[in-house]
């Protein structure tokens, strides 16, 4: 990371520490002096928003867990204590509920980005790897969280997500004793998830650490997809791109704020504010919203543990992405036909997502004989087709547009590019 | 001015995303009733609550936990309100001295004392409203096996949060207490006809088609009618009507009133933080859209001259 | 890197960076002061504020000890000798100096709370030379109206408030 720095202490107290660890040094390069594609537009910002969101939710979730009890018999009553008797306690719980689901809001449109614009592709698989496993780390964090105020929605989502484990051949009956510490989701259940909730955001600020490392090496990708290559092509990190991810993290953080103050239990489930009961199933049990198309790509598959293997192979797929992808051109922007098949994929999430939260047997939009069922089936094939058929062999047949030769011939023009490259040579010789 | 035409789509296209993903995870509306239709219209209340500057009607709280006290209580708990809380700001605001004396009015068991006993003294503003019953067993078996719920947070546990109310600046939260007003407005001494038409005509055409249809009708039982409660049959009986209660204020008793005035007092039970939170709010965002506008105009400064 | 050259310098403190900066960082003042307040007593901890103490079973020479906010109170029926021992104790004699009578409402009922002002261990009562109170923690020493004679303590016990409901009960808080 301190490749691209060009810090150099001037008091004695930075050269002191500089000799002995050169975090400045480090700080400033991943920072701020950085160069980074200067044609980099507004979906570039939500990496940036990711970091802040994750940053509130490990500060709030810190300040919450100073009044939380991990109880089955006092959970319900310590979260409405808070609520209710604690100073801002209801700011602080509704910001991390509402917290939560904008950092998964900020984190598909960030792995969206780097699908349209094929970030994913060498030399920065291991960002992409690094990224999934934010992303899956990110998955049990919140599937774990919303245990923890141990209402109806927390018991039975537990119960369910964790019944899944059933299906592993031979030891899956032990995985899920394991996982429950007894005969079925109760205290000690509440207990670990809580450990492992309040675990778990600290290993992603570690992955996040090594996912901004990665990221350093090759730099950032861009709208082109083509690697710069004079020092035309970038800007310096700070201020050009600090205070322009700030401006977008203030404007993210209206969205966030309106949900808290005036919506907060919008993207909530109501029978979340009725007590844990184990005698009661409620009549729908939906999982939260940002797990919802996997969700009805597991009830798509008709086979208990083939559904399971589904919805995990749906997530785990993404994982291999940057070798199913054979195209040589990165950017959607220069890939016509990939670029249709993006959006449906896009379009498709959101399809899954609806069909997760409606009844399977239902029909779709009232479209009479055609049932909720069918079309998620399609678009669980739709999903896996994306990967395994669409990526490998559209790169191979796909006639993609012919690139720029370079970022700033792009953005200025030839003649604009060559005039700006003589003025940098003429302010150089004369520094 | 191309940047800002450019940052002004980016922006669009971003909320448009985002809203696009919010629409389509939306919880689904709670079935008020059954499917069936032709029964009366669910009434959505024009709460004075609701909205972004919504307050709530410190006599209409009043009143509402008369209702609540002299009806709701006899069977139903609400054990996560203290007495102390219906003196505190954004609630029904009684005085410190008026809670102490409605507080009084009940006895709770405290001890041990010295000797190791246990005792009864009457409730202080620190203790809970009471409970009518002392477990949910007891509470099942004096209510034919039906366990009268906790109203602590009955309305937000039930009703929904909908994409629609959120923008017609509803609060999002006014789902629930439109449920409990429509359900204690709803109770009809005999199975409508609307019901039973629909019953016959399933009958009817069942039989067309197939002549070994068994016929299936409408079996209220032990239970009472209620247009908006799911499935239609309710174990509670109709706990109101005109003159339940005589409020102190004068205002007339109707069931209609005393339905909004409960509804009301149980929104703020759900939610008693929500006047500073929606105060506090509006300044929030004023100062973040302010400090928008300056991150915007200090990121044009600094890009001002940069082509990209 | 690009076009550096052209633009002003990035750090130059023009009005709108410096009024941009103060805006942002009171957002983050005030922002932070929820996450520091909710740590002080909350609501239900506030609302536990008084208790009463049935006193007719404590016989002179006797003390009690009960629980008030969390801390112990110490209620000690003193003897006639003990009050003598404090009333004639000069004040110059002592660290804090205070009145006897301004420690007891009534000389017979000494009300304490039970925590030594040094760093707040319990203090043995009838011990230690002046046959009041003795911290072990510390060796602090206290007479038999609870003021400090010797040790680290800076200050003689706290007297919470109460009052007497009737002869026999004592409300603190």
């Amino acid at each position: 990371m301190s490749g691209h720095s060009t810090y150099v202490p001037k008091s004695n107290a930075g050269k002191w520490l500089e000799e002995r660890l050169p975090i400045i040094s480090l700080m400033h390069g991943a920072a701020v002096s950085m160069p980074n594609p200067r044609n980099l537009n507004y979906w570039w910002v939500f990496g940036g928003i990711a970091m802040f969101m994750l940053i509130v939710q490990i500060v709030t979730g810190i300040v919450l867990a100073m009044h939380y009890t991990p109880h089955a018999d006092m959970a319900f009553s310590s979260v409405e204590h808070i609520m209710r008797d604690v100073n801002w306690g209801w700011l602080l719980r509704y910001t991390h509920a509402n917290g939560a689901s904008m950092f998964f809001v900020a984190v598909y449109i960030h792995i969206l980005r780097g699908m349209y614009y094929g970030s994913y592709k060498a030399p920065r698989e291991v960002l992409w790897l690094l990224g999934m496993l934010i992303y899956l780390l990110m998955m049990a964090t919140g599937f774990m969280g919303y245990v923890l105020p141990w209402g109806q929605m927390s018991f039975w989502g537990a119960t369910v997500i964790t019944n899944f484990f059933e299906v592993v051949p031979f030891i899956g009956d032990d995985i899920r004793t394991l996982l429950w510490g007894g005969f079925a989701v109760d205290n000690p259940t509440l207990n670990r998830f809580f450990s492992l909730h309040y675990l778990l955001p600290f290993v992603i600020l570690g992955v996040v650490i090594l996912h901004i490392w990665a990221l350093h090496v090759p730099g950032s990708n861009n709208p082109l997809g083509i690697e710069p290559k004079t020092k035309q092509d970038t800007m310096r990190f700070h201020p050009y791109f600090t205070m322009k991810d700030l401006y977008a993290i203030v404007l993210f953080a209206i969205v966030l704020f309106y949900f808290v103050f005036f919506n907060p239990n919008f993207m909530g489930h109501p029978d979340n504010y009725i007590r844990a009961n184990s005698l009661v199933t409620p009549p729908h049990i939906v999982p939260e919203w940002y797990y919802l198309p996997f969700y009805a790509i597991v009830r798509a598959i008709p086979d208990k543990a083939l559904g399971v293997a589904g919805m995990f192979g749906a997530i785990l797929i993404m994982f291999v992405v940057p070798w199913l992808d054979t195209s040589k051109v990165r950017s959607a922007k220069f890939r016509p036909a990939y670029r249709i098949f993006f959006w449906v994929f896009l379009f498709n999430g959101l399809l899954l997502g609806y069909l997760g939260q409606v009844s399977t047997t239902d029909d779709f939009l009232g479209i009479h004989g055609v049932t909720n069922l069918l079309i998620s089936r399609i678009g669980t094939i739709y999903y896996f087709g994306f990967f395994v058929v669409i990526l490998p062999v559209l790169g191979l047949i796909e006639k993609t547009k012919p690139l720029p030769n370079s970022i700033s011939e792009a953005v200025l023009g030839v003649e604009g590019a060559k005039a700006e490259a003589e003025e940098m040579a003429a302010n150089e010789s004369k520094a | 001015m191309h940047n800002l035409t450019k940052n002004i789509t980016s922006l669009a296209k971003k909320s448009a995303l985002v809203l696009a993903l919010a629409s389509s995870f939306a919880t689904p509306a709670f079935a008020a009733g059954g499917a069936i239709s032709g029964g009366p219209e669910f009434k959505h209340v024009d709460w004075s609550w609701a909205g972004v500057f919504g307050t709530f009607d410190r006599a209409q709280l009043q009143r509402g936990y008369q209702v609540y006290k002299e009806v709701c209580a006899s069977c139903h708990a609400m054990e996560l309100v203290k007495f102390r809380n219906l003196s505190e700001a954004g609630g029904p605001e009684f005085s410190k001295a008026q809670v102490k004396v409605l507080a009084a009015e009940y006895e709770i068991e405290d001890g041990p004392d010295a000797e190791g006993e246990m005792f009864m003294r009457s409730r202080k503003p620190k203790d809970a409203l009471p409970s009518p019953f002392a477990n949910d067993n007891a509470a099942k078996a004096s209510n034919g096996g039906a366990l009268p719920p906790d109203l602590s947070l009955i309305a937000k546990s039930r009703g929904h949060f909908s994409f629609k109310d959120m923008f017609m600046g509803r609060d999002g939260l006014s789902g629930g207490p439109n449920y409990i007003y429509n359900l204690l407005v709803g109770y009809e001494d005999e199975v409508p006809e609307y019901i039973t038409k629909y019953y016959d005509h399933k009958n009817e055409e069942g039989l067309k088609a197939d002549p070994d249809y068994t016929e299936s009708h409408f079996e209220l039982g032990d239970s009472n009618f209620n247009n908006f409660f799911p499935g239609y049959k309710l174990a509670m009986a109709m706990p109101l009507d005109d003159d339940s209660v005589e409020y102190s204020d004068g205002t007339k008793a109707t069931l209609a009133q005393q339905a909004e005035d409960v509804s009301t007092f149980l929104m703020w039970a759900a939610e008693p933080k929500m006047e500073i939170r929606k105060s506090i709010g509006i300044r929030v965002l004023l100062f973040l859209i302010i400090l928008a506008g300056l991150m915007y105009a200090v990121k044009r400064r600094i890009w001002e001259n940069v082509r990209h | 890197m690009a076009d550096t050259s052209k633009v002003e310098e990035p750090g130059r403190r023009d009005f709108l960076y410096i009024a941009t900066g103060a805006f942002g960082a009171l957002g983050v003042g005030v922002g932070a002061w929820p996450l520091i307040d909710q740590m002080n007593p909350d609501a239900s901890v506030k609302a536990l504020a008084s208790i009463e103490v049935d006193i007719s079973s404590v016989g002179e020479g006797e003390s009690i000890t009960v629980n008030w906010r969390g801390k112990p109170v110490f209620v000690r029926h003193r003897t006639a000798a003990e009050i003598k021992l404090s009333v004639e104790t000069p004040l110059e004699d002592l660290v804090d100096p205070e009145e006897d009578a301004a420690r007891a409402e009534k000389p017979e009922w000494l009300v304490m709370v039970g925590v030594c002002t040094h760093l707040g261990c319990i203090p043995l009562g009838e011990a230690g030379k002046y046959n009041g109170w003795f911290c072990p923690c510390h060796n602090s020493t206290y007479d038999t109206a609870g003021r400090i004679r010797s040790g680290p303590a800076p200050k003689n016990l706290e007297i919470p408030k109460y009052t007497f409901i009737s002869d026999t009960v004592i409300k603190i808080g």
